[in-house]
């Protein structure tokens, strides 16, 4: 594996062992001294073209505890904003010397165009491209699924396990993600949306739609994934307005007392709370959103360590 | 003039002969004793009229990087064509008879091919107010054909006013077909693919809306439509009923989007980024049943160069288009030849005459007749060839670069001149006019 640049690339194989992985990586991250010498002198470079400190932070601790070197570009303020395009951002810091590119932008496709350019020989790690695809959230939300209900030293797939994915579908490259890699490790997908924020055609990516959220909680899902719903949605009629949404769309209070007390829920975060989740159904002990944050470190350690530990 | 004699030529129908040009004309075809003729052997080559685009791009003036006028004519001229139709968005736009006329004598400057400007509908392109339509038709361009291509002119009252307006000469207005609101910040065709690559689709009703009430004006106003690159299945449907109403509607299919399909962006490759986007298998079929049984009537190329730093960057921010010139003829070959949904007669239909009448050009598509412009391709339909990166074109997004196909420009004839022989462009000697 040079590259992680899409779910779709992944085979089972190499996104079961990334999970494994992780699970050892967690060991270290309890310890005392969380360090491994592994990348010790090799130079990691989070290439951020759009804001997001926590997926930012969470590379940059990953690649620490690695021992790697990190530097971190961020459009704002720098020659980007001045209009330096993105072939130049990237060979110079190919001229710098570094062996990954961690990028984040706006625009679909941007991290496989850096992988296929003549621009760098770098290993591009996508950390989310537009409303394509996002890998390493959804191999983190895998890992959270399976440790939650399997337990963390099972090395099975996903098999018989039923998640509901609900929110912007359409714009949302977490959905994608999570949607083929577990789909891909055996588990049953549902998307719920209102049919603006779902794609038009049959999803490539379900087995299961829904309109209402209340016929999909009914439906028996083991886990429920909110997402995130941006303010521009309201803007562009996509949606009505932000009460309408959360009544019909939102994990609140009263929904989340109706379902059984093993259904677990999960959130990429950041949270609107009192949006599409209500703060009590976030911080109950049904929730994974905490657990998701600490192995998103384990496994973007995993994924470094893959990429970057075997060669040379 | 030079003369020349085409040895043993193949005709669209079937029939072989020889076809004698002199001063600029066909004057016979059988050869006599003219002892003072090149002779060219074109036994095993078909002759058709030359090629006529009615859409292509030539980025002069304000873009000569990307192309000029004597590059794309060259580039056209390689093709087979002898005339293209120069389209309005260049820097300035081609909305006033000093622009329109400043093409058309850089075409005969050039003179590969005639270069007959296309106008702006709109002022700047901007889809508020008429451009000089008048005065552009009675300029030295003698403009006939207005688009704002690129653009749509989405203004529907806009529209049936300039579709009234050309009335008094005969014009026509050719409609990029797209629904702006409907295709905001639109990447790809819009469907599975598009929402698996995350990439805001441009859906199809976006194109047959606007043609089905441009259609509707037309016939309100009994004035002249053509639709340019159809794209769609719905768009057909739409244009299929219009023609059977009687309403005065014509239609281009591009060759991309009789070839290439929206599989090719899964790589975000941005040579396939164009506009309209590349479809469906089930779209790229239906164009080629309309071209075949005449509900689109011709192929138009839509070559639009751009400059490699507009290329080699993120899909989001790359330009649409392709050039298309020097391989439309394969691909058309390929595309609806070699599968035997088309014939030489109706290939030279769509190629050349049809274009021709549609463009108003009375020097163009008369075929291979005595008394006829000496406008001919030879062009050789046995080879197969795979495309390499080489181009008389000034920009290099060439969407067909490896792929294999069939029929070869090998001679072209420009009012009895000859542009290219043997496949090469040939430098144009002015002193022996
Ligand atoms: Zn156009």
């Amino acid at each position: 594996m040079k590259h992680l640049l899409s779910v779709e690339d992944l085979s089972i194989q190499q996104s079961l062992d990334l999970l494994d992985l992780a699970n050892e990586m967690r060991k270290t991250n309890v310890k005392e001294i969380k360090r491994l010498p592994a990348l010790s002198g090799k130079t990691v470079a989070n290439l951020f073209f759009e804001d997001s400190t926590r997926t930012r932070l969470s590379f940059e601790i990953a690649a620490k505890r690695l021992s790697a070197d990190v530097v971190s570009f961020a459009a704002k303020g720098s020659s980007v904003s001045k209009g330096e395009s993105l072939k130049d951002t990237v060979i110079t810091l190919e001229a710098m010397g570094v062996e990954a590119l961690i990028v984040r932008h706006s625009a679909s496709g941007v991290a496989k165009t850096i992988a296929d350019s003549a621009w760098s020989n770098a290993a591009v790690i996508n950390a989310g491209d537009g409303t394509h695809e996002h890998p390493t959230q959804a191999l983190l939300d895998a890992l959270t699924i399976r440790n939650a209900l399997k337990g963390s030293t099972d090395k099975s797939d996903l098999d018989g396990i039923r998640v509901l994915i609900v929110g912007d579908i359409l714009h949302s490259r977490v959905a994608r993600s999570n949607a083929l890699l577990l789909r891909k490790l055996g588990a049953t997908v549902g998307l719920c949306a209102p049919a603006t924020l779902l794609p038009q055609t049959s999803s490539p990516l379900a087995d299961e739609s829904y309109l209402n959220l209340d016929e999909a909680l009914s439906a028996k899902f083991d886990v429920v994934m909110m997402l995130r719903i941006q303010q521009e949605r309201m803007n562009s009629a996509f949606l009505t307005g932000q009460l309408e949404y959360s009544e019909l769309f939102g994990l609140t209070a009263s929904r989340f007392e109706l379902l059984p007390a093993k259904t677990l829920v999960m959130h990429p975060g950041p949270m609107n709370r009192g949006l599409e989740i209500a703060s009590r159904v976030a911080d109950s002990a049904q929730s994974l959103i905490k657990e998701q944050v600490t192995n998103g470190v384990a496994l973007r350690m995993a994924v470094l360590y893959r990429l970057l530990a075997q060669e040379g | 003039m030079k003369s020349y004699i085409l040895k043993s030529a193949q005709l669209a129908d079937g029939t072989e002969t020889d076809i004698v040009i002199e001063d600029g004309v066909i004057t016979a075809l059988e050869a006599g004793a003219k002892l003072d003729a090149e002779v060219i052997d074109a036994n095993g080559l078909m002759a058709l009229g030359g090629f006529v685009d009615l859409h292509t791009h030539l980025r002069q003036p304000g873009s000569e990087a990307s192309e000029t006028i004597l590059s794309g004519s060259k580039a056209a001229a390689k093709g087979g064509f002898t005339a293209v139709n120069a389209m309005a968005n260049t820097s300035p736009v081609a909305d006033n008879a000093a622009v329109v006329e400043m093409v058309f004598n850089l075409g005969i400057q050039a003179g590969y091919v005639e270069v007959q400007p296309i106008g702006a509908v709109t002022l700047d392109l901007a889809g508020e107010k008429l451009a000089d339509l008048g005065l552009m038709n009675s300029s030295k361009a003698n403009v006939r054909v207005f688009s704002d291509d690129g653009k749509c002119v989405s203004d529907s009252l806009l529209m049936r006013r300039a579709l009234e307006y050309v009335k008094a000469f005969g014009g026509t207005i050719a409609q990029h077909a797209q629904d702006p609101s409907l295709t905001k910040d639109a990447q790809m065709n819009e469907g599975e693919l598009s929402f698996k690559l995350g990439l805001a689709g441009w859906p199809a009703s976006a194109e047959a809306s606007i043609v089905a009430r441009d259609v509707l004006l037309t016939e309100q106003t009994g004035s002249k439509l053509h639709v340019c690159h159809v794209s769609t299945k719905e768009t057909v449907d739409v244009i299929r009923w219009a023609k059977q109403r009687g309403i005065s509607v014509t239609a281009e299919v591009t060759p991309h989007h009789l070839i290439l399909t929206e599989d090719l962006v899964k790589e975000y490759n941005t040579v396939f980024k164009v506009n309209p986007p590349l479809r469906t298998k089930t779209d790229v079929m239906a164009v080629r049943e309309a071209l075949a049984d005449g509900t689109i009537d011709i192929v138009a190329t839509d070559h639009a160069p751009h400059p490699e730093e507009s290329k080699d960057c993120e899909w989001a921010a790359a330009a649409n288009g392709m050039i298309g010139l020097e391989n439309a003829a394969s691909v058309v070959i390929t595309a609806m030849i070699d599968t035997k949904m088309m014939d030489w007669a109706r290939f030279e239909e769509v190629m050349s005459s049809k274009p021709a009448l549609i463009a108003g050009m009375a020097g163009q598509g008369k075929g291979i007749a005595i008394g006829s412009p000496a406008n001919i391709v030879l062009l050789d339909p046995s080879i197969s060839y795979e495309v390499i990166d080489e181009s008389e074109s000034r920009s290099r997004n060439n969407p067909y670069l490896g792929m294999s196909l069939t029929g070869k420009i090998q001679h072209v004839f420009f009012k009895g001149r000859q542009t290219v022989s043997s496949g090469k462009v040939l430098e144009i000697d002015r002193d022996n006019d």
